[in-house]
């Protein structure tokens, strides 16, 4: 290696860079990294507020460690707290009293830790209704919505395991639920429930068993699951909205340094001083009001976490007994009686997989159905695809009856209305609530394309009222200027397909089974504005001024 | 799939990205005029929103102050929970909440008002271009040619089934997470027995005083265990599990006794396990008037007067009933254990 070739630098910044470079190559990673492009958007910010969630959860949680103790031994309460003195519980129990009490900051990170939990979990599931209403998981990034998915199973169940440690009377009435919705699986049910629990429920061995889950094995998952997904965002390079200047082939937006770091950078601040906010102001779990676990008492009106919402919500709905018919099926086997606990089965996996399985297939679904099988790095408006956006607001009324269910009671006495009644018209709403929603948002969609179209052919509303020479009165319309006319056209919306021969040209059932799909979600179509029917509309306007054709379809 | 593939200089034909450039659309017309921001042209402005962002800078130092106040200044709380944590706890958090929004607001600012807000394009990259993939398909056919997977079959097959049967034993070491030692049958069996069994008093819960067929009055329900469980010092949570029951009296003609019950009441004194039939929530409500139990987690509803059928919600079968009597000295106690398995239903429960 000569000296004459090898770089010197100048300054004390190059003199770090170039020792750091020899030595890693790191250079290469800037050059990637250093000015690469993100674009800017309000709803890109969900994933970030999820990321910055499970960082915050994975300090506070580190603190909380430090002070635990998942034992689910036998001890006396002789901590600050007078109420609970001398009362026997779990050392679990009374370890998270002496954080709340005599650990200082340790109720504040404790309600940091819980707050951040439910934070994180909305965070990731408002990311996905981003993204699938934007149609961002299509081609390449099928894979990455499939992580994303699992993230969100992760999350719920990092949230659950942790739900239960301090081992109170709520949470303990959480874990017999679970027990109790584990027992009902056929065959296993019963021996699994003895394996997690360590014998009987409730048994001495599962806050131990849930700590190292919540602690190790769920979180180290989460993590890499978060860098599969953040590699794959770079591999894939972020979507953008459709606008002036941005295209399939390229990016448009800010580079990493500086200002989009600073602004990402900034934005884990704001949510760290938001959750802290919060944690300052608002108690979540006051656990020293429910006292040790007891498998006798329990509190009216008690909640799960949000993100269990809507799996104990379907356990509310599902009617165990109609009239003299159970859901409880005992048959007959050659050996035995054994039983069916069909009431407790179906409402458990039911909506969950349903819902989740539809999920995790949706872009597969939707690229067979519309035999899209492009690369899409422009984001849908969701107007312009009512297919997808009705079946996605189909999904979260769903999703949403069911969360609201497990607040039956709550709703109930706070409104003052019959228990019962909302069981029933929740009933109703879970059934015929998703297909209502899917048409009433398809015919929004479509309205706002027209409107979109209207607006594109003959300019927005000026607010001005014009007098005619013969005394009629009419609205002044401007007309768009080329940048904000082209984010109302430049989309591209997919049209029904009818059924194709394949190779020998047959036509498969499946094929016909596509092609009925396919009519039924894309027949309604309302396709951009070309600009001859621009041109067109202009000279309309110059002869006639009003009397439109019809539009659309 | 099997599409044919057009190549062209910029795309290897492997992948079909979204078209452009239609005769039937409009045109891009590129990146809107971009225009200067107040800070840009304004020299003063410019100043102003410097001294902003230091202000918030500042703000999260008095937020870092803050929490030592509460942290150091309110300091240990001792017994005196009540404002004293409520004041602590406000102030750390406060203090932190100043101290990361702050920052984090200042440096947002700084970045939207100083630093260049130019948006600027990058031009994206084929994810995966052809020729690779078809130097990646040849380097794995030369791995597995060489490896000999392909022409040693009885190789490959013992190997593929020595691998299939290896795990088998990380999964049955998991059989000892339910310590009892017992055999897969006792297991289970366990479910069917609790603690109550013949002349095994009825008492409070959790005070474990007696209750006599005179105390329990019409409309009142008593929370009960087993006499004995409060002194248990192994599995006392496990027993109270299974084992706890409601007590309460009926009036004789609003009860419906089915054949080989007859005896299990004292007078209209009816015991009834605690435990959902659903999922095990302990069924904690009784409506004095209508003679309903409610199970508030999942709003089961049970009929007292029709022996505990389920009238509303998800339960699947009654409350099980325990069979009590009156002891020589007036006492209630049971007259064996329940009759079939209590709480939520299982697999083997038949």
């Amino acid at each position: 290696m000569s000296q004459t070739t090898e770089y010197t630098p100048k300054t004390d910044v190059g003199r770090i860079a170039n020792f750091v470079n020899q030595r890693t190559g790191a250079a290469a990673a800037v050059k990637e990294f250093g000015r690469k492009i993100f674009p800017d958007h309000w709803s890109f910010m969900f994933g970030e507020v999820a990321l910055y969630s499970f960082i915050i959860l994975l300090l506070s949680g580190t603190f909380l460690t430090f002070f635990f103790d998942p034992s689910m031994a036998e001890t006396h309460y002789d901590g600050s707290y007078v109420p609970l003195r001398g009362i026997e519980m779990s050392v679990a129990y009374s370890s998270s009293l002496d954080i709340s009490f005599d650990v200082r900051g340790g109720l504040f990170m404790r309600q940091v830790h819980h707050w951040a939990a439910l934070l994180f979990v909305a965070g990731m599931s408002v990311h996905m209704l981003r993204v699938f209403f934007t149609g961002a998981f299509r081609r390449p990034r099928e894979l990455n919505w499939v992580v994303g998915g699992v993230l969100l199973i992760l999350g719920m169940a990092a949230g659950f395991t942790g739900y239960s440690l301090p081992d109170d009377l709520l949470s303990g009435n959480g874990l017999r639920i679970i027990d109790g919705v584990i027992k009902a699986i056929p065959v296993v049910g019963t021996y699994i429930s003895f394996f997690l629990f360590g014998g009987e429920f409730p048994g001495t061995a599962i806050i131990g068993r849930l700590y190292v889950l919540h602690i190790l094995l769920v979180p180290a998952i989460i993590l890499l699951m978060v860098v599969l997904h953040l590699m794959m965002v770079v591999i894939h390079k972020h979507t953008q909205y459709p606008g002036p200047g941005r295209t399939e082939d390229n990016v448009v937006g800010f580079p990493v340094g500086p200002v989009y770091a600073a602004k990402a950078g900034g934005f884990f601040f704001v949510v760290f001083g938001a959750i802290a906010a919060i944690a300052a102001l608002f108690q979540i779990n006051p656990i020293w009001n429910y006292g040790p676990y007891d498998p006798s008492p329990v509190s009216a009106g008690t909640q799960p976490d949000w993100y269990i919402g809507w799996v104990d919500g379907a356990l509310r709905l599902m009617p165990g007994v109609l009239g003299d018919f159970s859901f409880e099926r005992n048959v007959a086997f050659p050996w035995g009686h054994n039983t069916f606990v069909f009431n407790v089965l179906l409402p458990a996996l039911g909506p969950a997989l349903f819902l989740l399985g539809l999920l995790f297939a949706w872009p597969w679904i939707e690229r067979w159905i519309t035999k899209d099988n492009r690369e899409h790095h422009i984001l849908d408006r969701p107007r312009n695809a009512p297919f997808r956006t009705a079946v996605g607001a189909a999904g979260v009324v769903f999703y949403c009856t069911m969360w609201a269910a497990a607040s039956s009671d709550l709703i109930a006495t706070h409104f003052h209305v019959s228990l019962n009644d909302v069981t029933y018209w929740l009933r109703t709403i879970f059934i015929i609530g998703p297909f209502i929603a899917f048409w009433i948002t398809r015919r929004l969609c479509l309205s706002l394309q027209r409107k979109d179209r209207e607006t594109v052919l003959h300019g927005r509303e000026a607010g001005v009222i014009m007098m005619s020479p013969e005394g009629g009165y009419s609205e002044k319309h401007e007309q768009l200027n080329e940048y904000k006319r082209w984010r109302l056209v430049s989309f591209d919306t997919p049209q029904y397909i009818p059924a194709q021969p394949d190779e020998d040209g047959k036509i498969t059932k499946k094929e016909k089974r596509r092609a009925k799909w396919s009519k039924f979600f894309l027949e309604d179509r309302v396709a951009p504005v070309t600009p001859a029917e621009l041109a067109a509309a202009h000279d309309h306007h110059e002869v006639e001024g009003g009397d439109h054709k019809s539009l659309g379809h | 799939m099997g599409d044919e593939r057009h190549g062209d200089p910029k795309h290897s034909g492997a992948v079909d990205p979204v078209g452009q450039g239609d005769v039937n659309q409009f045109t891009n017309p590129g990146l809107p005029p971009h225009p200067p921001r107040i800070t840009d042209t304004n020299p003063q402005a410019e100043k102003r929103a410097e001294r902003q962002v230091m202000v918030l800078f500042i703000i999260s130092v008095i937020g870092t102050v803050l929490f030592f106040f509460g942290y150091f200044g309110v300091g240990h709380t001792g017994i005196e929970i009540g404002t004293k944590l409520r004041l602590q706890n406000t102030l750390i958090g406060l203090g932190t909440a100043f101290a990361m929004l702050g920052i984090g607001l200042g440096i947002i600012h700084w970045a939207k008002a100083l630093m260049p807000d130019h948006e600027t394009a990058e031009s994206r990259h084929e994810i995966a271009p052809e020729s690779q993939r078809a130097e990646a398909q040849e380097i794995i056919e030369q791995v597995l040619e060489e490896s000999g997977m392909k022409r040693r079959k009885v190789l490959r097959n013992t190997l593929l089934g020595a691998a299939a049967i290896a795990p088998l034993p990380a999964i049955f070491m998991f059989r000892d997470l339910d310590r009892s030692q017992l055999g897969a049958h006792a297991m289970v069996d366990r479910l069917r027995h609790t603690m109550w069994s013949e002349g095994v008093r009825l008492v409070r819960d959790p005070s474990g005083l007696p209750i006599k067929a005179s105390d329990v009055q019409l409309g009142s329900a008593f929370h009960v265990i087993p006499e004995g469980l409060n002194e248990l010092h192994e599995g006392k949570l496990n027993e109270k599990a299974k084992a706890v029951v409601l007590l309460m009296r009926l009036p004789k003609d609003k009860m419906t006794v089915s054949p080989g019950r007859e005896t299990w009441n004292v007078d209209g004194i009816v015991a009834y396990s605690k435990i959902c039939t659903h999922v095990g929530c302990p069924v904690a409500l009784y409506e004095q008037q209508t003679h309903h139990l409610l199970c508030p987690c999942h709003q089961s509803t049970f009929d007292l007067t029709q022996e505990c059928k389920v009238i509303f919600g998800p339960a699947g079968h009654a409350l099980p009933q325990l069979p009590i009597k009156m002891d020589d000295e007036g006492y209630l106690v049971a007259q064996s254990d329940f009759q079939e398995p209590v709480g939520p239903s299982y697999w083997e429960r038949g």
